[in-house]
């Protein structure tokens, strides 16, 4: 009895509490930088395409809403499309923890809607950004063994020139 | 009276108590809202009030359909007698000297209680015609649970009447000149005000359209405007049980320097928001706790306060 | 069988096998890299590392190599011992010390044996700080593409490549950390099996090149069981397919077939079905010019030409035995009697592949599967190139070597599968393989005897080792002194042998050579051996044509001419490659409406008044009959769009809109596989070559994508963003999406991909089979239609005279052509496919003799071209030998032609 009286007084007290929620869109609320909003696909700090069509993230997505055809490019991967069903996406965030080259990334961006639900897929030129996103430094053909324009074999981070098979010493 | 101002005084309480109903969703809303640290509605018109507005007309322009296994007739009329029933109880309110359709009638308490007993055909009519077993189990629960509380109800307010010695609300007003019956009849006015809630089956006593078992209860399969009647009905309903209260155990109009209306809608107005209150705090029982609680807390409760105003009023009228 | 002990439960193990595999077999998930069923063990990789303890009383143990280790009865093991996962776990740990961070741009990334058996041993971080040892690539030609730095030196690659294949420009370069496994120089893999590279490396050193770049990962691709339709040896194949496009070709086990490996051929030439040059709709000449229109108009258009004379149809070798069916039944009440159908073939294929699919039927000897063939301890290849006709064929050819180093293994009690050691004991052993051809093959460096003679020779040949088996044979008479001892040293080789087979085929349409090959698996069976005879048919399914029978194309001609032939409806089919120009002009010419139902642009097709676009293998559902009579289902992996559709829908649905009785009222591939069935007694088991539509497995159908298929709210969304159900057809008991059952013992004609539960590569196949190597769990693919009742013998055929290559019908100047069959470029569909056109080259005929090479112009019979010609002193004298189809389309075996140079090379 006691304890209904209480609540009773305690729910009363709320009237007199600050507002919790924020005039949206007169005010913008803070995110986080890790908000997990609109996808974005990064590029390197040599500008290009991060992505490598791995796969990884469209088979990390547990509804499916990506996918992609990889396509190379002078030993490059790259993706020929990129398509994102945002309409289906639920910005679980599992694309960007799947993806080996950090290309893929979420934003603090969730200002998304549309009236047609056709817009809401993005192809690779909506999503492609020209920045490496949060993670300024990394490129993946660094230390990956493949050979690109640029790179040659063992010129990668922690590789040793390539091995003459010549060469009979022990 | 005069015909033209009875005339006067009757459409103004039938529009009065529309707009109060439609104002207090409004109303609730917003309390809701400061109640969970939040504006609640504010985006329609200054401070949201012509959320009222926008609400009234998604309701009109909704589809009116009616299931094609409803029985038609029944479906139709139901929530129609459920207004109207709340509406005419309104009558008998004094909600001053002189404003008031049929205060004095000298019936007047027996009379609401009449129409809160036709309110319920309402609901077991409109959940029995919608062929659907959510509105049906809404139904029954509904029933049980008005005609059960009736009793309390009408039990509690035995009390009041015999101290006043009238069934006429002005005329027990009149009575509270000097104290208001929430004092001698504090045990009366708690179970009145319980028995109000679940009579109007507001929350925590919303058990007969407990959204998470049964859909919406009764009115599942009711749309638009006969929704909307059903909806209005509530909180007309809510509005009626505030003024009874006012008007039975809060000395009604009574108060100093302030006009006699003020001070009723004041008090009505608080009683309003105390309901809504409850809402936010309290969380649904279950419903063979809600009818144990009725049985065996408030008949003993509001007998045991019938006896001892009896005894008293005996005791008094003796010495 | 011996009982072993592994980790204190009691199993079963075969006798004679290794630890590893009864490991395996027992369901026991151990690591392994370098052991390969076929190629045996040799400890390379260290991987599979068990503790085996001497007796119940040990508690010590060892750390044994299970791949190395041989069963025995009551062998102790354990594969959890902590000791020996640790074992595993720094061995992988080694190996990928300087594996490159690579697997997101890996074509081999999530069908990874090294992923696999790397997440098995439970290696998940990287302790190795310094650098890592790189190679350069080399190209490997438009099939492998090569990737060394992700070696980790299992050599299975050689093994499969040199010891296998018989391959020898791939081997093993440099030494300790720094081993290379590549060629001398970068070049075309010339092995015609290096696609099985792909498949054998279990990393992603050897990737499939066309496949990357339409790449998809294992995950994304709906499967299907296939049957390879590029030669008529049917191997099991399962295609994988993606948003609508066949990406690759894999192998598909089947035990008694193709098992483990496929021919390039067959792994790269399905890419036709995404060429350019498919048909895609209906058409019809339409003032001079071929305009495409609805389905519906083009069938409304076939009702008027229907109804202008007799219909005749053409079937096709490439298209199933359902399709030809419906043909036959389009034209059956034409006219009375035989049904007004061609087999397409012109003589003298025709009459060849006729009498050996008779001859296969009536044969007192068996016919003998590729698994016979690869375990024959004699085995004759009497006038036929197999490596270029039926390539699978030879590789299992090629295995009769492994066979007699198998017998030397046993006289010293070294298991087989001790790959070291037998190779080492056999290194000078040569196969039990004697070979006639006109030209060298590659199948002679094996060879005990290679025999080089004109078809009507090695005829000869045949019919004299006949006689010298069982002299109630038919002799031959004016034979050579040096023929006689050849006759009868293979006779005698034959005679010794336990399981000998004879193989030949239709490549030089003599009939006489098959009635040799024939008469001495007859004899060899008359001698109680359990004799085999395996014949090379010209196309996939020229077996089940045969069986349904047909008229040659020149009694068509003869027909055309007469008047006869209102309508051709010629299906699946380029007459252009069965006969010469004129043959072609002059049928085309005669008929008086040409209906082509195909599902590429051909020649053919290119003159049809009305053409009506087919589906092709990866399309539809059917049956093929291969040269062992083996009737096996092919299902669809694609969904095709309309108007495509199967060529028996097509029939049926012509003969409705031109109101023909013509018993094709089949709605599902179920009624039109009855339907054939019930045709002939030949065909009655043809139901049993896979379950029917309905099928299921624990409830459902059997799924045809994996259950982590990816993409699928996207991968149309540029189209619509609403979703639409998966596909469907009546046709197909699989199920067209990731929904349905999949189990380990599925049917095997039902297999969509190999996949377990960590297991994700290829290798998973152990898993679905009831011993390694051995049946599949859920029952073969396919079933045998021939041979049914064995007839008691006799002998046929008559004994050509002497061949002689210097023409006498053709004057001075014409010299015997015959078909020189390539591996890559004689088959019709697998040119439309990019990377096997890129492989083939240009065509180059050869002629036996001395003199420059250089540029000449071929002529035979009316028909001429220009073409690259080499001399090569170790052919025939004076005998052409033209790649068929390419330089001049069609001409008839053995031809008379000429060449005449135009240019000549200086000779170097």
């Amino acid at each position: 009895m006691l304890g209904i009286i209480r609540t009773i007084w305690l729910s009363f007290l709320h009237l007199f509490h600050k507002n919790v929620t924020v005039q949206y869109p007169e005010v913008k609320p803070y995110l986080s930088p890790r908000y997990r909003g609109r996808i974005v696909l990064t590029r390197d700090p040599n500008g290009e395409e991060r992505c490598v069509a791995c796969n990884l993230c469209a088979a990390a997505c547990p509804v499916d809403c990506i996918s992609l055809q990889k396509g190379e490019r002078e030993g490059r991967w790259y993706p020929e499309f990129f398509q994102i069903n945002f309409s289906r996406c639920i910005f679980c965030g599992f694309c960007e923890e799947a993806c080996p080259t950090y290309a893929i990334q979420l934003t603090p961006d969730f200002e998304m809607s549309e009236y047609v639900r056709q817009n809401l897929v993005y192809e690779k030129k909506d999503l492609l950004i020209s920045g490496p996103g949060k993670v300024p430094g990394y490129s993946f053909y660094n230390i990956s063994g493949l050979a690109i324009p640029g790179k040659d074999k063992g010129e990668a981070e922690h590789e040793a020139p390539p091995v003459d098979t010549h060469s009979l010493m022990p | 009276m005069v015909w033209w101002w009875a005339i006067i005084v009757i459409l103004g309480t039938v529009f009065g108590v529309l707009a109060v109903a439609a104002l207090s969703t409004m109303l609730e809303r917003r309390l809701l809202g400061f109640f969970q640290d939040r504006p609640g509605p504010n985006r329609v018109g200054p401070f949201g009030l012509l959320q009222v507005a926008a609400d009234a007309i998604k309701m009109l322009f909704k589809q009116d359909w009616i299931p094609p296994f409803a029985d038609k007739p029944v479906f139709f009329i139901a929530p129609i007698i459920g207004f109207l029933a709340v509406l005419i109880s309104f009558a008998m309110i004094p909600i001053t000297p002189s404003w008031s359709v049929a205060g004095h009638l000298n019936v007047g308490l027996l009379w609401v209680f009449g129409m809160m007993g036709l309110h319920v055909y309402s609901v077991v009519l409109g959940g029995w015609s919608s062929n659907n077993k959510f509105a049906l189990l809404g139904a029954m629960r509904a029933t049980a649970q008005m005609i059960s509380y009736e009793v309390f109800m009408g039990l509690s307010l035995l009390g009041v009447v015999m101290t006043a010695g009238s069934f006429a609300l002005s005329d027990i007003v009149e009575a509270q000149k000097h104290v208001w019956f929430v004092i001698p009849q504090c045990l009366g006015a708690v179970v009145f005000f319980i028995a109000g809630i679940a009579e109007t089956h507001r929350l925590p006593f919303d058990l007969p359209e407990g959204e998470n078992e049964l859909g919406a209860g009764y009115h599942t399969e009711y749309s638009s405007m006969k929704f909307g009647m059903f909806f209005l009905a509530e909180y007309a309903g809510m509005a009626l049980i505030a003024s009874l209260v006012t008007a039975l155990y809060l000395g009604g109009w009574s108060g100093p320097i302030l006009p006699p209306v003020v001070w009723f809608v004041v008090k009505a107005f608080l009683l309003l928001c105390f309901f809504i209150l409850l809402r936010t705090a309290l969380p649904r029982p279950r419903y063979d706790q809600l009818m144990a609680f009725g049985w065996k807390v408030l008949l003993p409760l509001s007998l045991l306060n019938t006896l001892v105003t009896g005894a008293v009023l005996l005791l008094r009228a003796g010495a | 069988m011996a009982k072993i002990t592994i980790d204190g439960r009691v199993v079963e193990a075969r006798d004679g096998g290794n630890l590893l595999q009864a490991c395996l077999e027992a369901g026991t998930d151990l690591p392994y890299f370098c052991w390969h069923p076929e190629l045996g063990s040799v400890g390379a990789c260290r991987q599979c590392a068990v503790k085996q303890y001497a007796n119940a009383d040990d508690k010590r143990g060892r750390i044994v190599m299970a791949c190395m280790t041989p069963v025995t009865e009551g062998a102790i093991l354990s594969v959890d011992d902590p000791e020996a996962k640790e074992f595993r776990g720094e061995v992988v740990e080694w190996l990928m010390t300087n594996h490159p961070h690579d697997c997101p741009v890996c074509e081999e990334g999530g069908e990874c044996h090294l992923q696999d058996m790397t997440v098995m041993t439970g290696h998940r971080e990287r302790r190795f700080r310094f650098d890592k040892r790189t190679h350069r690539n080399q190209d490997l030609g438009p099939f492998v593409k090569h990737e060394m730095n992700r070696c980790i030196a299992c050599y299975r690659c050689v093994r499969f490549y040199k010891d296998y294949a018989g391959g020898e420009d791939l081997g093993v370069f440099a030494q300790h950390n720094n081993v290379y496994f590549g060629r001398q120089e970068s070049g075309t893999l010339e092995s015609p099996f290096a696609g099985n590279l792909i498949e054998v490396c279990p990393t992603g050193v050897f990737t499939d090149k066309p496949f990357s770049r339409m790449y998809s990962r294992k995950w994304d691709m709906r499967g299907a069981p296939s049957v390879c339709t590029h030669c008529s040896v049917g191997c099991s194949t399962i295609l994988n397919e993606r948003a609508g496009k066949v990406r690759r070709t894999l192998n598909r086990y089947n035990d008694e077939v193709n098992r483990y490996f496929l021919c390039d051929r067959g792994r790269f030439g399905n890419d036709f079905v995404n060429a350019p040059s498919r048909l895609r709709a209906a058409g019809y000449v339409m003032d001079g010019r071929m305009t495409p229109v609805p389905p519906a108009q083009a069938l409304t258009r076939f009702a008027e030409i229907a109804a202008d004379g007799p219909i005749f149809g053409v079937m096709s070798g490439r298209a199933s035995v359902e399709s030809n069916l419906a043909l036959r039944r389009l034209v059956g009440e034409a006219l009375a009697g035989e049904a007004n159908v061609s087999t397409g073939w012109a003589e003298p294929l025709h009459g060849a592949t006729m009498r050996a699919v008779e001859l296969l039927r009536s044969t007192p000897a068996r016919v003998a599967t590729l698994q016979e063939i690869e375990h024959s301890d004699g085995l004759l290849i009497l006038g036929e190139d197999v490596d270029a006709t039926a390539p699978r064929l030879a590789l299992a050819a090629y295995q009769t070597q492994r066979n007699a180093f198998n017998k030397l293994a046993d006289a010293n009690r070294i298991p087989h599968w001790l790959e070291a050691p037998v190779r080492t004991l056999g290194a000078e052993t040569l196969a039990p393989l004697y070979i006639a051809t006109p030209a060298p093959v590659a199948l002679d460096k094996a060879a005990t005897l290679s025999v080089r003679a004109l078809p009507d020779d090695i005829a000869r040949l045949g019919f004299a080792i006949a006689n010298c088996i069982d002299p109630a044979a038919p002799g031959v008479s004016g034979l050579g002194e040096d023929e006689t001892q050849r006759a009868a040293v293979i006779a005698d080789a034959l005679l010794a042998a336990e399981r000998p087979v004879i193989v030949s085929g239709t490549q030089y349409a003599s009939v006489a050579l098959i009635e040799a090959a024939a008469n001495i698996a007859a004899a060899l069976a008359a001698k109680g051996k359990a004799a085999g005879l395996s014949l090379v048919l010209p196309e996939a399914n020229a077996a089940g044509i045969a069986l349904l029978g047909g008229m040659s194309l020149d009694a068509l001609l003869e027909k055309a001419r007469a008047g006869q032939v209102g309508t051709l409806v010629v299906l699946e089919r380029d007459l252009a490659r069965q006969m010469p120009q004129a043959g072609f002009d002059a049928l085309l010419g005669a008929v008086r409406h040409l209906v082509v139902i195909d599902h590429s642009v051909t020649p053919t097709a290119e003159r049809g008044e009305l053409v009506l676009p087919a589906t092709a293998v990866s399309e539809c559902g059917g049956t093929m009959v291969s040269m062992e009579g083996r009737a096996q289902r092919f299902l669809q992996v694609v969904y095709p769009e309309a108007p495509l559709q199967v060529g028996w829908r097509w029939l049926r649905d012509m003969a409705e809109a031109a109101g023909i009785q013509a018993e094709i009222g089949w709605q599902t591939l179920d009624q039109a596989t009855e339907a054939v069935a019930a045709e002939a007694p030949v065909f009655a088991a043809i139901r049993e070559a896979a379950p029917e539509a309905g099928f299921m497995l624990e409830g459902e159908h059997i799924r045809s994508q994996t259950s982590r298929v990816s993409g699928r709210t996207a991968i149309r969304a540029n189209i619509s963003v609403h979703d639409i159900p998966p596909p469907f057809s009546p046709d197909t008991p699989l199920a067209s999406d990731m929904e349905g059952s999949y189990a380990v013992d599925m049917p095997g004609a039902l297999v969509p991909f190999y996949r377990v539960p960590g297991w994700n590569s290829e290798q998973s196949l152990n898993k679905f089979q009831q011993e390694i190597g051995g049946r599949m769990r859920g029952g073969d693919s396919g079933v045998r239609l021939f041979p049914g009742e064995v007839s008691a013998g006799g002998y046929v055929g008559a004994v050509p005279t002497r061949a002689d290559g210097r023409g006498q019908t053709g004057g001075e100047a014409a010299c015997l052509v015959l078909p020189a069959y390539e591996v890559f470029g004689s088959d019709e569909t697998s040119m439309a496919s990019e990377p096997v056109k890129q492989r083939a080259g240009e065509p180059v005929v050869r002629i036996g003799g001395h003199g420059a090479s250089g540029v000449a112009v071929l002529e035979i019979g009316g028909d001429r071209a220009e073409v690259a010609v080499t001399v090569d002193p170790a052919l025939p004298e004076g005998v052409i030998f033209c790649p068929p189809y390419r330089v001049i389309p069609g001409f008839a075996t053995p031809a008379w032609g000429s060449l005449r140079m135009v240019e000549a090379e200086a000779v170097a």
